[in-house]
């Protein structure tokens, strides 16, 4: 283990990386706790220029419950669900097909097109941005939940297939050969044999997902605007652009805005971080 | 035996003896076909329509490379660049602070655990989030930094107001949860590195430092090729932190090249969709030069296997 553990170094210096770890991580988040703060403020400490110091009382209760029940916050995070909950399932779903065909066979096209898929999802994505915005207004999907959902489904499979074919690469082969010579279809192979396997990688793409596209906000400004469609990232700047200057409430709004995906990775952080680092650092 | 049955039996035989053939394509078809259409074609339409003059709405008129003519002439094209090699660079240095944080972190005391998670925490958070946090920040008026400068006798600077320091300010925002990204990925990589290699180093008394760069750094290579992958990209994407904290400006300032393309073609300065395309095509171009380095090493991994 490197560096040198801390069992084995001298007691004093035990102490002091005991006593700097919570300080360093306070440091780290520095940025969160202010927010959090900010949040519980009541209206009158910004208008005393009691910024940075201790709420002079705790308003967290009225705050929260305003920014649910003045605002179109409710409204906005529902949206992030209907948005970020079908594209996660679609984008796995086709991901565990493309990662099937790809981590399998073996045939001609095979790496081209995995190469496709990766170059695909390297792109940036303003090079999108106009012809996708145009076949969205033609198929008459412009501004709807459907139309963003669709788009984020097929950029997200090239990243998906990525994962999916990666990890079924490393799957023990020979299972799927005994599976062959007893005469199992190549469809039941996929549901009764791969498929069961692929629990955790569907896990780590799931929560991986969700985190992303909840954040998303370059496609929820192109592809959608209004109260209607938007999802709660591009909410979170109309919100601030009504309560300017209501600091304590663009702060509340900004926690409510950020906890699913913080809820996600707390729960599931173990199939996070092996989602993140593309299965290839075991 | 029927006539029916003998037709079965053959179209199943047929089935049977090419099933592995046929297999793979049926399970690629959803995929590829989603794909083609939202991302490939897309890409060489934007190349098409770079050669047009279109507001988005009535008929495109073709001006063959007019739109790349105007932008050698345009001085914002030439910020949003300059911008955007700023962005590379200072970006990458995500890397090695992440690689800091990890090594600080990669100890076994009690609730470690929980450290390495909060320390994580920032790349969980939306952008549009931490945009907003850091331009408080920033703020000239009541922003901790300007507190902090003013408590020890200096000058306030207005960092998002001053054309010379508004894109690190933003730069720095973005450096936070990409720090945090680059650090859970080395702290992975460190869990498989060789310990019998560190107690050979150690015995022939490699110190920390030489320890660190000939016999650490080499066995992360998995995690910092990802982390040099994921970063340039992000650099190049950025587009969430400029768009809520300056929205390009103070004039123009803070711009790059997906910002600017996407005020041009998009914003209330106009619909001009062939001149954002022609900067989306620039913008692709660099980014080819990425795409096709990390396809090869991936490749070259693919035959080594």
């Amino acid at each position: 283990m490197f560096p040198t553990p801390i069992e084995r170094s001298p007691r004093s210096w035990q102490i002091t990386y005991q006593a700097f770890l919570p300080l360093a991580l306070i440091l780290w988040l520095l940025p969160l706790i202010a927010v959090a703060i900010f949040s519980i403020k009541p209206d009158t400490d910004f208008a005393n220029a009691n910024y940075w110091g201790w709420p002079s009382e705790f308003k967290g209760f009225t705050n929260y419950w305003l920014v649910f029940t003045a605002s179109d916050m409710p409204k906005y995070l529902l949206n992030s669900f209907k948005i970020t909950i079908p594209t996660v399932i679609g984008a796995v779903a086709l991901s565990c097909m493309t990662g099937f065909a790809l981590g399998i066979y073996k045939f001609r096209a095979n790496i081209w097109i995995f190469f496709m898929f990766v170059a695909g999802n390297f792109v940036p994505f303003q090079i999108l941005m106009v012809p996708v915005r145009d076949l969205t207004l033609q198929l008459g999907l412009y501004n709807t939940i459907t139309g963003l959902v669709l788009f984020h489904v097929a950029f997200q499979t090239g990243f998906c297939t990525l994962f999916m074919r990666n990890f079924i690469r490393a799957l023990p082969f020979e299972l799927i050969e005994a599976a062959r010579v007893e005469g199992i279809s190549e469809w039941r192979i996929f549901w009764f044999v791969v498929l069961p396997l692929m629990k955790p990688a569907i896990a780590a793409l799931a929560v991986l997902m969700f985190t992303f596209i909840w954040n998303d906000y370059f496609w929820a400004i192109v592809l959608t605007q209004g109260v209607e469609s938007q999802p709660v990232t591009a909410g979170i700047t109309s919100f601030n652009a009504q309560y300017r200057a209501a600091y304590h409430l663009m702060s509340a709004g900004s926690i409510v805005a950020a906890l699913p995906p913080v809820a996600m990775f707390f729960l599931m952080q173990r199939h996070f971080i092996a989602g993140l680092t593309l299965g290839a650092v075991k | 035996m029927t006539q029916a049955s003998v037709a079965e039996n053959r179209q199943s035989s047929w089935w049977h003896q090419n099933q592995q053939q046929i297999t793979p394509w049926l399970f690629l078809a959803p995929g590829i076909l989603f794909f083609l259409f939202y991302v490939i074609f897309p890409i060489f339409q934007s190349f098409n329509l770079s050669l047009y003059e279109w507001d988005g709405l009535g008929k495109a008129e073709y001006v063959g490379l007019y739109n790349y003519e105007e932008l050698y002439w345009d001085e914002a094209f030439y910020t949003s660049l300059k911008n955007n090699v700023v962005w590379l660079v200072l970006y990458l240095l995500a890397i090695p602070a992440g690689l800091f944080i990890a090594l600080f972190l990669n100890q076994t005391v009690t609730g470690i655990r929980l450290y390495k998670s909060l320390f994580f925490f920032p790349f969980v958070i939306s952008q549009v989030v931490v945009g907003l946090v850091f331009t408080w920040f920033y703020d000239p008026t009541f922003g901790i930094i300007n507190v902090l400068l003013g408590s020890v006798g200096l000058p306030p600077i207005n960092v998002l107001g001053d054309e010379n320091w508004v894109t690190v300010g933003i730069i720095v925002a973005g450096l936070w949860p990409q720090t945090a990204y680059c650090m859970i990925l080395y702290l992975t990589g460190l869990n498989a590195v060789d310990p019998e290699q560190i107690e050979a180093g150690r015995l022939d008394g490699a110190k920390s430092w030489r320890m660190l760069w000939y016999i650490i750094v080499p066995q992360l290579r998995p995690a910092t090729f990802i982390a040099f992958v994921v970063t340039i990209i992000g650099a190049l994407r950025s587009f969430d932190l400029i768009s809520v904290m300056t929205n390009g400006g103070p004039f123009g300032a803070s711009r790059v090249l997906s910002f600017y393309m996407f005020e041009v073609a998009l914003s209330e300065y106009g619909f001009r969709m062939g001149y954002g395309a022609a900067i989306a095509v620039v913008l692709f171009l660099i980014m080819l030069a990425f795409i096709a380095y990390f396809l090869w090493s991936m490749y070259k991994e693919e035959r080594a296997r």
